[in-house]
């Protein structure tokens, strides 16, 4: 089981730092799923997570000029590790104008992601600056409970408003609730609803699209036959949503959400070669 | 806690005037203490003071207790600060650079750069020296912590980045690193070489500043070897090459073998591998007593791991007489209880 990497661009660099900066605002800990052409990111819904769960992917050719990966036998040729995102973040972080990025799989003292960064200095050889990164190799034995989720049976799909604005509004809201409400129909209206005791304050979005699903195999009959005006709505911990929004550090391409009624909202938001999805379950 | 000391030194030549108080025979220097906070808050705004003050002028005024700051500033207005300071003993750290075994001088710059891939969290860090004139820092996982859990950055510093390099190759000591960025950060503001004078870990660390009208130390206490051995090794403490190479085994198969042949039911238990040997019991008699004397000098993070022996009390006048049984790494010239 090996696994090297080296990023040598800066634009690459600084992509796949935004997007590890991401990551670290959802999750404290998630799993890293090597393979030969993607890395994911995954948070599987546990109680210690809220439910919340996450699945985030890369094509590892869009941001690494090196990426040699050997899994753990031939006929499963992927890796799964634990890890704590943060460090990751934090390793990056002071690698913005490096000359190379090199990660890589050791087992020195224990397995950790030793990250090398090699920067310029004023004297004869360049300054190397190392991060090793404990993380915990995850046996192939549970491998299944880090599957891709699946597009849930959605009441309502919508594109989400612009997301500054969005954050801005779910930020003021925090203030004074724990919970929101996202509620929205299929003519493309979104309401962002809070109410406690003293106050009740609800942000209307209007013309906002619809996305147009194609139904694999007539699955998503639950949202054909559907009234247009009619709002799906689920209550769900603003914090969460509040963390999602934050960590977009630069628009997506596409930035939608599916809602179950009153079980699960399911965020999507892709960009030009990373997708994220991010499952908030509704509460009572 | 007694385990850091700093001091600035300002010539005379540093002022545009200086009068010095004229003793009463008999009495010794003048010495004085003013709230920090009261200090500093009469400069705050360094930009607005660029600009609007033309002097300033400080006065002691012992009579009335008061130490006069008194900012003359544009347009005839003059702001008259008046601070009340307490007479104190002297506190002066004795040591002596000489005896250091390894100094090291390099521009601030060169420093600050490397401290800035550290978190601003981060309590201490450890210096080492290494093949090749080369000079690590690391940052230092403490004990309580696993160490499994914990990243570990690491970087080397090449012998030419260094204005000069005179050190014994394989020693080690480890500091508070806030203090070290603060002194950093004023190097960096006046331009000046920062000079490194250190010995044996337990023995303090002093770094100077030199300046034709300025003369800065701060003296930190460093962490004795008991617990510092507890470390993970330095990556390259016997590696031929002086980068980080490339040979560290990325080969998990074996790991991976045993982590699939686990029979425990809930998943494998985290790859915690000893780090740590077992220590010997510390040897030296002296030592032991030392660190049951001082017991729980109550103070900042490092205190219980750091020689707080770092000011020796001097008990008869005329002088540091010491009692023998103590071992003092930088005495004091009164003393400061």
């Amino acid at each position: 089981m090996r696994f090297r990497a080296k990023i040598v661009d800066l634009a690459c660099l600084n992509h796949f730092s935004r997007v590890i900066n991401t990551i670290a605002k959802l999750a404290k800990t998630c799993t890293l799923r090597l393979t030969v052409w993607k890395l994911y990111f995954i948070l599987s819904d546990k109680v210690a997570n809220g439910g919340a769960s996450m699945w985030c992917e890369l094509c590892q050719g869009n941001f690494f000029d090196e990426f040699q990966m050997e899994g753990v036998a031939a006929e499963h040729n992927e890796i799964y590790l634990e890890l704590v995102p943060e460090n990751l973040s934090r390793a990056l972080k002071t690698a913005q104008n490096a000359k190379a990025v090199k990660i890589k799989l050791t087992n020195k003292h224990c397995p950790c992601l030793r990250v090398a960064v090699e920067l310029p200095s004023l004297s004869s050889s360049s300054r190397i600056v190392t991060h090793d990164i404990p993380v915990r190799v995850i046996p192939r034995r549970i491998w299944n409970d880090f599957r891709e989720p699946r597009v849930p049976d959605f009441d309502v799909s919508i594109y989400l408003p612009v997301l500054k604005t969005m954050k801005s509004v779910v930020e003021r809201m925090k203030n004074l609730s724990n919970f929101i409400v996202i509620e929205a129909n299929l003519s493309g209206e979104m309401n962002l609803k809070i109410e406690t005791d003293l106050v009740s304050v609800t942000t209307h979005f209007k013309d906002l699209r619809n996305p147009p699903w194609v139904s694999e195999d007539a699955c998503q009959s639950s949202a054909q036959d559907r009234d247009l005006e009619s709002m799906a709505e689920a209550r769900i911990d603003i914090k969460k949503l509040q963390q999602l929004l934050a960590g977009q550090q630069v628009n997506p391409t596409k930035a939608l959400c599916n809602i179950v009624s009153k079980r699960i909202v399911h965020f999507i938001l892709l960009h030009e070669d990373v997708s994220l999805q991010y499952f908030i379950p509704a509460l009572a | 806690s007694r385990s850091a000391f700093a001091s600035f030194l300002f010539a005379p030549l540093f002022f545009q005037l200086y009068e010095p108080r004229v003793p009463t025979p008999g009495t010794e220097r003048f010495r004085c203490k003013v709230h920090m906070k009261s200090f500093l808050g009469v400069f705050r705004s360094l930009p607005s003071l660029e600009k609007s003050v033309g002097k300033c002028l400080i006065l002691l005024k012992p009579r009335a207790s008061r130490l006069v700051l008194q900012l003359h500033c544009k347009y005839g207005v003059t702001k008259t600060h008046n601070l009340a300071f307490q007479e104190c003993e002297e506190l002066q750290a004795v040591f002596d650079t000489q005896r250091c075994s390894s100094h090291l001088c390099a521009p601030a710059r060169v420093l600050a750069e490397a401290v800035v891939h550290f978190p601003l969290t981060l309590a201490e860090v450890t210096l080492g020296t290494g093949p090749g004139g080369k000079i690590s820092l690391r940052n230092y996982v403490e004990d309580e912590a696993e160490p499994s859990k914990t990243m570990v950055t690491e970087l080397w510093l090449a012998e030419d980045e260094f204005q000069s390099v005179a050190v014994s190759p394989g020693s080690r000591i480890t500091f508070c690193l806030k203090e070290f960025r603060g002194l950093l950060t004023f190097a960096e503001a006046s331009n000046l070489p920062l000079t490194i004078h250190f010995d044996e870990p337990g023995r303090p660390v002093v770094f100077t500043l030199d300046d034709t009208v300025l003369e800065v130390h701060l003296v930190l206490a460093t962490l004795s070897n008991l617990e510092s051995d507890s470390q993970p090794p330095l990556t390259n403490g016997v590696s031929h090459l002086p980068a980080p190479s490339d040979d560290f085994p990325d080969d998990l198969e074996s790991y991976m073998v045993a982590l699939e042949t686990s029979t425990s039911e809930g998943g494998p238990p985290s790859p915690t591998f000893p780090l740590r040997t077992p220590q010997p019991p510390p040897s030296d008699p002296e030592e032991e007593d030392e660190e049951d004397e001082e017991g729980a000098v109550p103070g900042t993070p490092p205190h219980k791991k750091f020689r707080s022996l770092f000011f020796g009390s001097v008990l008869t006048p005329g002088g540091p007489g010491l009692a023998p049984t103590q071992e003092v790494l930088a005495e004091d010239s009164d003393g400061e209880c």
